[in-house]
């Protein structure tokens, strides 16, 4: 939640308290702010996840042109279970008013003010006190193509909670995209909360039953998917240079905080990554083996630009300096940024063991070698290499078997309990409810009849027993569905990583995502209603089966 | 229903009703036209079989019953309560309206727009009848209605709500109105609604009875779970979890509240209470183990702190400690138990062996962590003891259950001498890995040995520019190759 507040009419008439705050969360409207109620100096307190929203579109110059004194971020408290985030604002309001100070205080939430938050406040004795205003925050433009919702809280709420609260904003998005881009066409979906999503939204539109009839859609079909529907696309490795630089910076709402090792200088640079950074624009998608020769390339090309200077005469040079050299010291800043950034990834990767990692996660893919993959995972749980890579590695073996057996599940558990902390059981709890992280249960490998098999049989025999009856019952979700919209390419020989043939090459050839999959088979309309049948028979099982609009 | 009352009905329907329109909320009246055009439609079908159903309340319980006239007078005073303020201008019959409500709604349950007597529908039915009745007799200026915003019926009220309007729930009294509004909130599939019905229903219903009905309403369960997470109501939380019999839940609940507690003492004394709550078999070892763990801590800390303090030790004046071990993992408290504690006998709480056994760590774990602490004190008698083992005849063999290229790995990021990292290098069973190996660190020994080993000529004269001029590496290659005995392939 946002939050403005404002200190005290009477005795600094003119300085007012904004403060921008929340998970749930708000940060500006800044316009907002000015003309609504808040004139004057006031400080402003933001929620750390605003952070990144708010940066692409103000600046701390803006926010000092619309009088906002001070900046301060709102720092979760420790404890993970209060509601800590909307009780610290209260906290403020009643020790302002214990003091006897009066201020203006002005709560914004973003994207939407939750009843909930006004109960705390109504709890806390401050509901009176501070007005609020809602950021309608629902979609930011990442780049020239791709426009975000920015709700990383909506995994957890949705999937784990079991709370529909983002799905209004969602319904808000889909109508705002609708008004902005004219009526779509057509609408796929996969998953519960697409199918909710999507008839929140035609409840809104038809409610507001806007002129956009008329209007040309420039949007041809949509599909809203549910991300259960694929965990292994979340799970796997990046390997082009736009998803490494993710796996190792972080990019938050486009943009990419480079710090000192990457800058080669002593401080950290805020970098936009989009069509407009004429480098990275180039690189983004290539596989990242191939970004190395196309970066040395640029740098050499730059290099001969510069050195053209060496033979120009007095005019030539002025031309040169005034129209040239501002781009080329533009491009020199970019190609050193990538280079830099490169340098990172492959010393983080190295030292992580990517490239074995990959071998694993492809095995895992194709189903062979799974007792070298677990031993593989052990080890990394054991060497504390990195708690949630471990995790990784951990899911994409359960979602690709249809659960860990329950002895291999047991003891890389206590493994990892031991390696990162035991507190972990939580974790691996939520794994489990969510279905990302499972054991093999025993009904689903061996029926009544094969244990009695079993126990006719000497010990060692029934093992082998066992074994066949279990490889036997593990046609997994995963496999079925991979099978049948062959989502992992057959390949003879090498995968040619530089003129990829298909989609899985952002895996390195071992798995197409499948919602790429999905939207291919449906895409030219004559195929739309017969490829789009056979998915939907495949995809999870009831109650989030999928549907076609 | 009655003939009369029917007939009444239509009445109302067919012409008063037209001239009245809610000139504020255009979905309103399409809403009414619709539902009007149901039920006069229903008319024709149901007529016949009125009287069987009509006698039947929400409940199910014959019209007539005690109990159906007790509800009877329980809702309709409720409505009066909720409309306090329209009473005060003057209707006159509002102790007939609710029962109205009820026996309209009944013959739309049961015989209504052949759907299920599913609830949603049912709150359809409740909802249009509602207002359709009130309405004729509450005519009155227009600016009055706007303030009269009780008139909601569950569906228009989470429809409002869902556009952030702010709408008054306390006319929602009867437990049928309640869970209407509830079914309808999760029918509308938004999440801050169901939530803010929730606390609604939480305010003004005994706890006992909220469960009971969120049971069979398992979406809703999730956000009054969620919520009361969010919130902290932790007691009121483990009272829901109990009452479902999730009994892990309610463990797995409280054992999170230690994340909260600061104090190390605390913690212990409440992690050791954690250790009877029902877990499942397999996590109550693991909650044990945290709690031993917290306390062995809690001792070494305590020891080593003040070993720290008074100068004495010489591991601690060499490489102080950079943290408290407190909290920490297990395997990193092993690390730091073979970094400063390495030589003591098992007996003491701090020596890895005693740790090792304490947590059945398996030899792996317990070598690989090992092997990294004494490296980089660059230990290498440990590391050499570490991986040496005596077969039953007294010979010694060099034993790594996590593979020696992993050994050469840690010993060569700890900077180890050429000598030492050889010895093990030598020892990794694949050839290839242990050519690069050898190569990558200047194990020149390895790979001529290596070379020799498979015969092969041509990469032997090949590796003797790689060495040193002069050097006994290039002696050694150059008797090797000068060696007639040996049978090159190439």
């Amino acid at each position: 939640m946002a939050f403005a507040y404002s200190p005290s009419r009477r005795r600094s008439p003119h300085y007012d308290h904004g403060f921008g705050c929340g998970a749930a969360a708000g940060g500006g409207g800044l316009r907002g702010l000015e003309t609504q109620g808040l004139p004057g100096r006031k400080d402003l307190f933001i929620e750390p996840d605003l952070m990144s929203p708010l940066d692409r579109i103000a600046n701390v110059s803006v926010l000092k042109q619309h009088e906002v004194d001070k900046l301060y971020r709102v720092e979760n408290r420790p404890a993970p279970i209060q509601g800590g985030k909307q009780c610290c604002f209260a906290d403020i309001v009643n020790a302002d008013k214990m003091s006897g100070r009066s201020r203006k205080y002005k709560i914004i939430f973003s994207p939407q003010k939750f009843y909930a938050c006004e109960m705390v406040l109504e709890e806390e004795g401050v509901f009176g006190d501070v007005t609020c205003d809602e950021w309608s925050f629902y979609l930011l433009p990442l780049d020239e193509d791709i426009i975000s919702m920015e709700l990383p809280e909506f995994f957890r709420d949705y999937f784990l909670e079991g709370d529909h609260r983002w799905i209004n904003s969602v319904a808000r998005a889909l109508q705002l995209l609708n008004s902005l881009y004219g009526p779509f066409s057509r609408a796929y979906g996969i998953g519960r909360c697409a199918k909710m999503s999507y008839e929140l939204w035609r409840d809104l539109e038809e409610e507001s039953e806007s002129d956009g009839q008329g209007r040309k859609p420039e949007i041809g079909n949509i599909f809203l998917m549910d991300r259960d529907t694929d965990y292994v696309t979340a799970l796997c490795s990046q390997v082009v240079y736009e998803g490494l630089v993710d796996d190792t910076f972080r990019i938050k709402c486009g943009s990419v905080d480079f710090g000192p090792e990457v800058t080669s200088s002593d401080k950290s640079i805020k970098v936009l990554l989009n069509a407009q950074d004429k480098i990275f624009s180039q690189i983004r998608n290539e596989h990242f083996s191939s970004v190395f020769g196309f970066l040395s390339q640029k740098s050499r090309n730059l290099q001969a630009q510069y050195d053209r200077r060496q033979g120009m005469d007095i005019k030539q040079m002025k031309n040169f300096v005034s129209q040239e050299l501002k781009g080329l010291k533009q491009e020199h800043r970019l190609l050193s940024l990538h280079i830099g950034a490169c340098e990172s990834i492959m010393k983080k990767k190295t030292k992580q063991d990517f490239q074995e990692m990959i071998k694993v996660e492809h095995a895992l893919l194709e189903g062979f070698d799974i007792r070298e993959s677990t031993s593989f995972i052990e080890e990394h749980i054991d060497r504390q290499v990195s708690p949630i890579e471990s995790l990784r590695l951990m899911c994409l073996l359960s979602i690709t078997e249809n659960g860990l057996i329950p002895k291999d599940y047991r003891s890389l558990k206590t493994q990892y309990l031991q390696s990162y902390g035991p507190e972990h059981l939580l974790t691996f709890h939520n794994l489990k409810h969510i279905g990302l992280l499972t054991e093999q249960t025993a009904g689903e490998t061996l029926t009544a009849m094969e244990s009695r098999v079993s126990k006719l049989v000497t010990d060692r025999a029934a093992g082998k027993i066992t074994d066949a009856f279990n490889s036997l019952a593990k046609k997994s979700n995963f496999r079925a569905i991979s099978k049948k919209l062959s989502l992992i390419p057959r390949v003879d020989g090498e995968y040619n990583l530089k003129m990829p043939r298909d989609m899985a090459y952002v895996f390195s050839g071992a798995y197409t995502p499948l919602s790429c999959k999905i939207i291919e088979q449906v895409s030219p309309p004559t195929l739309a209603r017969r490829s789009w049948a056979e998915p939907k028979a495949f995809c999870p099982p009831p109650p989030r089966r999928g549907w076609g609009l | 229903m009655s003939r009369a009352r029917a007939d009444e009905e239509e009445y109302w329907h067919s012409s008063k009703f037209r001239a009245f329109t809610f000139d504020d909320e255009d979905d309103e009246l399409s809403q009414l036209k619709e539902s009007k055009r149901a039920v006069n439609s229903l008319r024709d079908i149901v007529d016949d079989d009125d009287d069987d159903l009509e006698k039947v309340s929400w409940s199910g319980e014959p019209v007539g019953s005690i109990s159906w006239s007790i509800k009877e007078t329980a809702s309709s005073s409720s409505s009066l309560e909720g409309r306090d303020t329209s009473l005060q201008k003057g209707s006159s019959s509002y102790s007939a309206l609710p029962k109205q409500v009820s026996s309209y709604s009944l013959s739309s349950l049961f015989k209504g727009r052949n759907r299920l007597p599913s609830l949603p529908s049912l709150s359809d039915a409740f909802s249009d009848t509602g207002v359709k009745n009130y309405a004729p007799e509450l005519r009155r200026p227009k600016a009055e209605y706007k303030d009269y915003s009780n008139d909601w019926s569950p569906r228009d009220t989470v429809r409002r709500m869902q556009r952030g309007k702010v709408c008054s729930l306390e006319r929602f009294r009867s437990l049928q109105d309640k869970l209407v509004l509830l079914d309808e909130a999760v029918a509308g599939h938004d999440g801050n609604v169901i939530t803010a019905v929730l606390i609604f229903l939480k305010r003004t219903l005994r706890r006992e009875v909220l469960f009971r009905e969120l049971e069979v309403r398992q979406v809703a369960l999730c956000h009054l779970i969620h919520f009361l997470k969010e919130t902290g109501e932790q007691k009121l939380l483990l009272d829901l979890l109990r009452f479902l019999d999730r009994t892990e839940e309610v463990a797995l609940s409280q054992y999170r509240e230690h994340l909260n507690i600061q104090d190390v003492e605390k913690k212990r004394e409440f992690l050791k209470g954690c250790i009877g709550l029902p877990f499942s078999a397999e996590d109550i070892s693991h909650i044990q183990d945290h709690y031993t763990l917290l306390e062995r801590q809690i001792i070494i800390e305590a020891n080593d702190r003040h070993l720290a303090m008074a100068g004495q030790s010489e591991i601690f004046r060499k490489y102080p400690r950079k943290a408290s071990i407190l909290n920490m993992p297990l395997v990193t408290t092993l690390f730091y138990s073979c970094f400063y504690h390495y030589t003591e006998a098992e007996g003491t709480f701090s020596s890895p062996t005693n740790l090792k056994k304490t947590f059945k760590i398996p030899d792996k774990q317990y070598v690989l962590t090992a092997l990294a602490a004494r490296a980089k004190l660059r230990a290498w008698e440990d590391v050499d003891a570490l991986l040496t083992t005596k077969n039953w005849l007294g010979y010694t063999k060099k034993k790594a259950p996590i593979g020696f290229h992993r050994v050469v790995e840690i010993l060569q990021r700890n900077n180890a001498p050429v000598q030492v990292l050889q010895e093990y290098v030598r020892l990794v069973e694949d050839v290839e890995t242990r050519l690069n190996l050898a190569t990558k660190y200047k194990c020149h020994d390895v790979v001529i040995d290596t070379y020799r080993d498979l015969k092969d000529r041509i990469q032997l004269m090949a590796y003797k520019c790689k060495v040193e001029r002069g050097s006994a590496e290039e002696e050694k290659i150059n008797s090797l190759l000068s060696n007639m005995q040996i049978r090159w392939k190439n």
